[in-house]
């Protein structure tokens, strides 16, 4: 790898973030929990780059922390991603009364 | 291997990974409504199955077997289970620990990639060695910082700003062992105790830069603490060369970041003041409990009858929930006091405030747990101009966000900052535990309004009994 390269994935990172700034700009602020905990759940790709220097054959971390890193990305991942999807199931619009009971109920019933 | 098909190989898994950058992309932009919020995140959990399944194909299954499977066991059923178990108020401090997962491992990965140029016996390229240990300063703050959260927001150690004397000077002390280690790997000398003095130092400071913030400060300091971690992922591509994680790292940096400014709009209050402010340090009036504020003037204090009977004949009521509604966590009752009401033909709406609550949306969220439908819920902008035309203004575990102060009093520590006009309306009406100011120590003079009357009690049994009441009449 050399400064040209890196200058390459600056470039990338510049426009990630523009388009970031963008997309994000656009979500209402009802859905701004769930929105950092999804954007949580994305920066768990590091996940990626755990497994990337933990599985290989003579992991520089050592067998302990090797398997931590994996542990706390994977955690990152699907914690993030699960937490996502509950929270985001419970947005409803709004509903008949008919509806609106059932709903209570199924509410009522998980718990 | 013949290196033509290898570099094939790697050109599928470079394809996957740019399937996945486009993936997150589209799963944020499907955020933009309620309703097409779920296939957003199902998209975004996809293009995480395809950068997975990529790199599998890089790894050396023989030899690290079994350090994925313990290592991605353990993560999947421990996040899985404390996902479905957690409840909705304790949201902020879920997000804090996956978010702190994040750093941490980000922060690995830089310390491995680190020791894999083998720095103790030849010279470290500078964009390498950079890259690494700048994931690994920003990864360990963010660490060691969402662990100081969660303990604050879970209440394992106390809520209120610690301070002490010498703080920025210890803090700006650590800060410049972490500029030095990255100094002296970027011109080669000493790298390796250079890199884990930059380390240490960062997971230090991690610690104590969160240590004086305060409960009402959380949404602030979450969504930094994001934007962190989003970039301590980014700096983690440039370190591998990995172009997913820099699109997704950048992605996240900006959410976080835009939040984070959002928020400190919301509270009329610089990131800078936030974090070095110490806000909550603000000497503190007397927190004496009982009706009378300590500025001297007398509060009306009213009974559930009368508060139930104001309610029932309102044309319109807005409700305004703040961290004490989640403390009690009376969202369900106060969903249950709102169907009473529209049965007797009063309209009821929620008035949410950007910084209501411990993170971004903490209220919504809640109030959505307890199937209020969203469109009921509005954003303060939308909502001032109705508060003149409604009847009772309904205000549940919020202090600061409702003090005339911040608009009217330029002597008010908290004036400039966008507040609910509550006020304005026919009525006030305040449920609160006692008199005790709120977070940031201020009196409110909302209290000593002729229009406002005060509830005391629990938020959650204060508004039962209200149900009650209502159901009578």
């Amino acid at each position: 790898m050399n400064l040209f390269h890196l200058l390459t994935e600056l470039t990338v990172f510049v426009l990630a973030v523009f388009v970031g700034l963008e997309v994000i700009s656009k979500v209402p602020a009802t859905l701004h929990t769930p929105l950092m905990s999804a954007t949580n759940a994305i920066h768990g790709i590091v996940l990626v780059g755990a497994l990337l220097v933990a599985v290989v054959g003579e992991p520089k971390l050592g067998p302990v922390l090797s398997v931590l890193v994996v542990f706390l990305a994977s955690l990152n991942v699907f914690g993030g991603y699960v937490v996502t999807q509950r929270m985001l199931a419970m947005f409803k619009p709004r509903q008949t009364p008919a509806q609106a009971t059932a709903g209570a109920a199924a509410n009522g019933a998980r718990k | 291997m013949e290196l033509a098909a290898d570099s094939t190989g790697q050109l599928v898994i470079d394809l996957a990974y740019l399937v996945t950058g486009v993936c997150f992309i589209m799963g944020l932009r499907y955020m933009n409504t309620p309703k097409t919020a779920r296939l957003g995140n199902a998209v975004s959990i996809a293009g995480m199955v395809i950068a997975l399944v990529a790199t599998g194909f890089n790894l050396n299954w023989s030899a690290g077997w079994w350090v994925a499977l313990i290592g991605l066991g353990a993560g999947a059923a421990v996040g899985i289970y404390a996902a479905r178990a957690v409840k909705m108020t304790a949201m902020p401090q879920m997000v804090a620990i996956f978010n702190g997962a994040g750093g941490g491992a980000a922060a690995m990965v830089a310390s491995a990639e680190f020791l894999k140029l083998n720095p103790d016996v030849s010279s470290v390229p500078i964009d390498l060695g950079v890259t690494s240990v700048l994931t690994a300063v920003i990864g360990a703050i963010s660490f060691t910082g969402s662990i100081i959260a969660f303990l604050k927001l879970q209440e394992l150690m106390t809520g209120r700003p610690i301070v002490y004397p010498g703080q920025q000077v210890v803090n700006a002390l650590l800060a410049l062992v972490a500029v030095a280690g990255i100094v002296l790997v970027a011109l080669n000398i000493d790298t390796v105790p250079a890199f884990f003095s930059a380390l240490v130092a960062a997971a230090i400071l991690g610690t104590l830069f969160v240590l004086p913030i305060g409960g009402a400060d959380m949404p602030v300091i979450i969504s930094l603490l994001n934007s962190f971690t989003g970039l301590a992922a980014a700096l983690t591509g440039f370190a591998l060369g990995n172009n997913v994680l820099i699109i997704s790292g950048a992605l996240v940096g900006a959410s976080g970041t835009l939040l984070t400014l959002m928020m400190g709009k919301a509270m009329n209050r610089s990131v800078t003041n936030v974090l070095f402010g110490a806000f909550g340090a603000v000497k503190k009036t007397d927190a004496a409990a009982g009706p009378t504020s300590s500025t001297g003037g007398t509060v009306r204090e009213s009974s559930v009858d009368d508060v139930a009977t104001m309610l029932a004949y309102a044309r319109q009521v807005i409700v305004v929930p703040g961290y004490g509604m989640a403390v009690a966590q009376a969202q369900h009752s106060v969903r249950e006091l709102a169907d009473q009401l529209e049965k007797k033909g009063v309209e009821v709406k929620y008035a949410i405030h950007p910084v209501a609550g411990r993170m971004p949306g903490h209220m919504n969220v809640l109030l959505a747990e307890a199937n209020v439908p969203y469109p009921a819920l509005y954003d303060m902008d939308d909502i001032n101009p109705e508060f003149p035309r409604t009847d009772v203004a309904l205000i549940i575990g919020a202090n600061d966000v409702t003090n005339p102060d911040a608009r009217n009093s330029p002597s008010s520590p908290i004036y400039g900052m966008p507040i609910l006009d509550v006020d304005k309306a026919q009525q006030v009406v305040v449920l609160k535990r006692s008199m005790k100011p709120g977070f940031a120590g201020i009196d409110n003079p909302l209290y000593e309004l002729q229009n406002t009357s005060m509830l005391f009690g629990d938020a959650k049994a204060s508004i039962d009994k209200l149900v009650g009441a209502v159901k009578t009449l």
